[in-house]
Formats: structure tokens, sequence, C-alpha cells
């Protein structure tokens, strides 16, 4: 009989440790593991390491799915390619004033700025990538996108798509980097409202919805009104789109009210997003801690006789 | 007939190389994005659970250690999520092993349904520990599906070690 867990017999053979010490042995290094990543972070090296080794066997598990999706694109018709073509060259001619305009605006705005003696904004740069697969890891909100720290692609920078902001680098690799959306539940996004200019935050409410936190119950606020970007985080540009608002719940028991929020970005859809550069924060104005006021010795402490 | 230990069919020793290649076949499978269909069977941990069934003394707790490893860095999860969750999986099948086989496929299929499911609420404490959301409840659905994947699954995988059912009078066995 071969030891089993359990129960041991004497030792006939020799089988290395019991079940029992290698079980204590390899949970104890998982949860070696699981502190050193969480709470110190150290891990990152061999992470790299090893997601460089693996990456030919991820790239190879794409090929399937992206023949599929060339596939499915060569069936597509000639007469949506051509409803689509018509679209977009409406739209085009619908915006063509904007942008035909935005060079002579921002000149203007650059001058105006500098008239008002006010910092200039930063123009916008970025570097298109690709959206290569949703993480597997179903208690997140992220995808993998094909460019990474050999492209210059730093975590912290803000990747947004053709309709409004959809999250964050956080984490880099040689070949490709991890972008956070908006809809996970650790990200946060500061915003204003734009038809008021109320400042908030939006966080992540999990499954493809968002949330605005800490508004008053009685705020100026509307399901359709559209959140921006405010900038204040340093991290964003102001101005980028980012969630629309559908539904407000405003319950007197509580002291905030629950405002349903919906991303204006294909948060859930792949294609081909912008990882914009990194917003070159202002210096903080030195913080000087207020000299304690102290009241003049003597007067007060003299007692009235 | 499908082979178990009841069934007397005997089995050719099993190749090694193939048991490795099973495991990384079984990560590729795991690599392959299919979007965002919750119930996916987790083929690592299926894989790793039948290996570690039929051959304890080949496959143990070290492999699901370094599957676990393999499998936190592809999934962008925690370091040691995977490797806990597999480790606890591995030391379950152990236990099992010298009983399960003993079984019709399909009361081993009900044996590996806690394990499958177990592996994945110990994922799930763990995330839910530091801080993260509730998954789809379709994803407690995988171990489900899994375990009714049993049967091809252990068909295919003893299609290697099965012998010629030609009968020889002349030869014992």
């Amino acid at each position: 009989m071969i030891p089993t867990a359990g129960h041991s017999p004497p030792p006939f053979f020799k089988r290395g440790p019991a079940p029992l010490a290698r079980l204590l042995f390899f949970v104890s290094l998982s949860f070696v593991m699981l502190a050193a990543d969480l709470r110190f972070h150290t891990l990152e090296m061999l992470r790299q390491a090893i997601a460089t080794i693996i990456w030919p066997i991820q790239r190879v598990a794409y090929v399937p799915v992206d023949a599929g999706m060339d596939l499915s694109e060569y069936f597509s018709t000639l007469y949506s390619l051509k409803t689509e073509n018509d679209q977009l060259r409406r739209r085009e001619l619908a915006t063509a004033n904007q942008l035909l305009r935005q060079g002579h605006l921002e000149e203007e705005n650059r001058r105006l700025r500098a008239l008002l003696d006010m910092r200039e904004r930063q123009p916008a740069e970025g570097r298109v990538a690709e959206i290569l697969y949703a993480a597997r890891d179903p208690f997140t909100r992220r995808v993998i996108v094909d460019k990474g720290s050999s492209a210059g692609v730093e975590p912290g920078q803000p990747v947004i798509d053709e309709l409004g902001v959809l999250g964050q680098i956080t984490r880099t690799y040689p070949l490709t980097s991890e972008v956070t959306l908006l809809t996970d539940k650790d990200q946060a996004i500061p915003v204003q409202v734009q038809r008021s200019g109320l400042r908030a935050v939006l966080a992540g409410a999990g499954i493809g919805a968002l949330e605005l936190r800490f508004l008053a119950a009685n705020a100026d606020i509307q399901p359709g009104d559209i959140l921006v970007t405010s900038g204040l985080d340093g991290v964003y540009l102001p101005g980028l789109p980012v969630a629309r608002i559908v539904n407000i719940d405003r319950d007197n028991s509580f002291s905030f009210a629950r405002i349903d929020c919906e991303p204006l970005a294909g948060v859930e859809r792949h294609g081909q997003v912008l990882i914009l550069g990194r917003r070159l924060t202002p210096p903080l104005p030195d913080e000087r801690p207020l000299e304690p006021v102290t009241p003049a010795r003597g007067a007060r402490n003299r007692k009235a006789p | 007939m499908q082979p178990t230990q009841s069934s007397r069919r005997i089995l050719l020793p099993v190749n090694s190389w193939f048991v490795f290649g099973t495991l990384l076949a079984a990560l590729f499978l795991n690599m392959v994005p299919l979007g965002r269909f919750p119930a996916m069977p987790d083929w690592v941990a299926l894989v790793l659970l039948f290996w570690c069934i039929h051959q304890p003394l080949k496959v143990g707790m070290g492999a699901a250690f370094a599957l676990g490893v393999l499998m936190d860095v592809a999934d962008a999860s925690i370091m040691g999520q995977h490797a806990l969750a597999y480790v606890m999986l591995a030391f379950g099948a152990s236990v099992l092993s010298r009983r399960i086989l003993w079984f019709p496929l399909i009361q081993q299929a009900l044996h590996v349904l806690p394990i499958l499911v177990g592996t994945q609420v110990i994922m799930l404490l763990i995330r839910l520990a530091v801080g993260a959301n509730f998954p789809d409840p379709f994803w407690l659905l995988g171990g489900v599906i899994g375990s009714a994947l049993w049967y091809p699954l252990t068909y295919l995988l003893l299609l290697p070690q099965y012998r010629p059912v030609e009968r020889d009078e002349n030869r014992p066995i």
C-alpha cells in the first residue's frame, strides 16, 4: 500500500515527505507569495520574467480567435461596409466645422490664456494600441493591449477610445500592458458634470456600470447629464467625456444620492484605443503648516482676585 | 467499456511526456481569449486533477504549485491565488486517488465536482478577503461543467494507454 494522505502505514518505500507536510509547505509558500504581492509588491520582477516566457504561448493561443475575427470581417457584406462608409462620411462632414477650426481655436485659446496669465494646457499626445483580449480573471475588469514597456508605455497613463475615457494602464510587460477599465471596482476618476460644473468622484461598480459617489441628495444633477474629466488628479486631461447618468435615486433616508452611470467609451468592446502621454503635473504649492496661534501669556492666566 | 479499477481492463504505463504535454495544452486552452464567457471550465484544474488522481506518484502538489504560478501570471491575478487553490486541489485528489477509481465514471464525476467547486471557492475567498467584487454567479458554474466533462476527458487522456482488445487464448492476460 502506498502511503496516502490522512494515514501513514510504515514506509517500505521512500516517497519523500508526507503529504500533509508537503501540503503545509506549499500552502505556506502560497501565503508568502500572496502577502509579498499584495503588501510589498516585490514579485513584479518574477511576474515580468514569467510573463515574457509564456508570451509566445499566449500569442499562439490568440491566433484562432484572431483568424475567426478576420474571417467574419471577410464575410461582412459589401452593403454593410457601404452603409458604414456613408455614415462615417456624414459624421466627418458634421464634425468638419469643428475639426477645421480646432487649430485656430487652440491658437486663440493659447493667446487668451497668455493674456489672462493662466497656466497653459498641455497638448494631448498619444500612441495607438489595439486591445488583444480581456483578462480571464473574473474578479476584475481588465483588458490587455498590444503596446508594452518596450514601446514606452508606463503605468498610470490614461487610455481613451473615440468616444471617451476607457481606463488607465496599471501594469506593463515588455510587449503588452494591462488596462484597468473604469468599471473595475478599484478604479476611481475625478469628474465634472458638463452642464452644471459640479465636481465629483466616479467609481466603478462592477459589471459594466459606474457609480457617482458622495453627492448630496439635492445636488444639481439629472439623468442624461454627461460627465467629463475634471483634470484635478493630474492624470487625465480635463474635458474628456467619461459617462452618462442613467438613474438617480434620491432617498432621503441616506445623506447621499445613489447615482448610476454608464460609460460612454466602448469599455466592454474590443478595438483600437489611444494611450495618452503622461501628464506633467504642475508642482503643488508648498504646504506650510499654519502656525498655531498662542494666546499671549500672562494676560489670561492671571486669575481675577 | 471505459477502464476503471473494477473493469479489469489493464492499461499500459503512462508516458511522462504525454502528461506534460496535456498539462501544457490545458494551459494553452486557458489562455485562448474567448471574451467574457463566465462559465468556462478551468482546463488546467481539470487536467491537473485527472493526473493527480490517475498518477499520484508523477503529478502532485509541486506540479500544482508551478502551474498555479503560471496561471497567476497568465490571468493577471494576485500571485499565489491559483497556486494555493491548485495545491489544495492536488491534496484533495491525493486523498481520493486510492478510492475514486473503483467507482463507475458517473460517480467519479460526482466526487470530482466538490473538488473543482471547492477550488473556485478558495479563489473566491482569497479575492473577497482582499476586497474584490463578487464575480458573475455563473462563474461558479465552471466547476459543474468541468465535472460534467469528466467522462469524455477520461476517454481522451487514457487513449494512449489502451491495449488492443483482440483476445488471444495463449496469452495469460
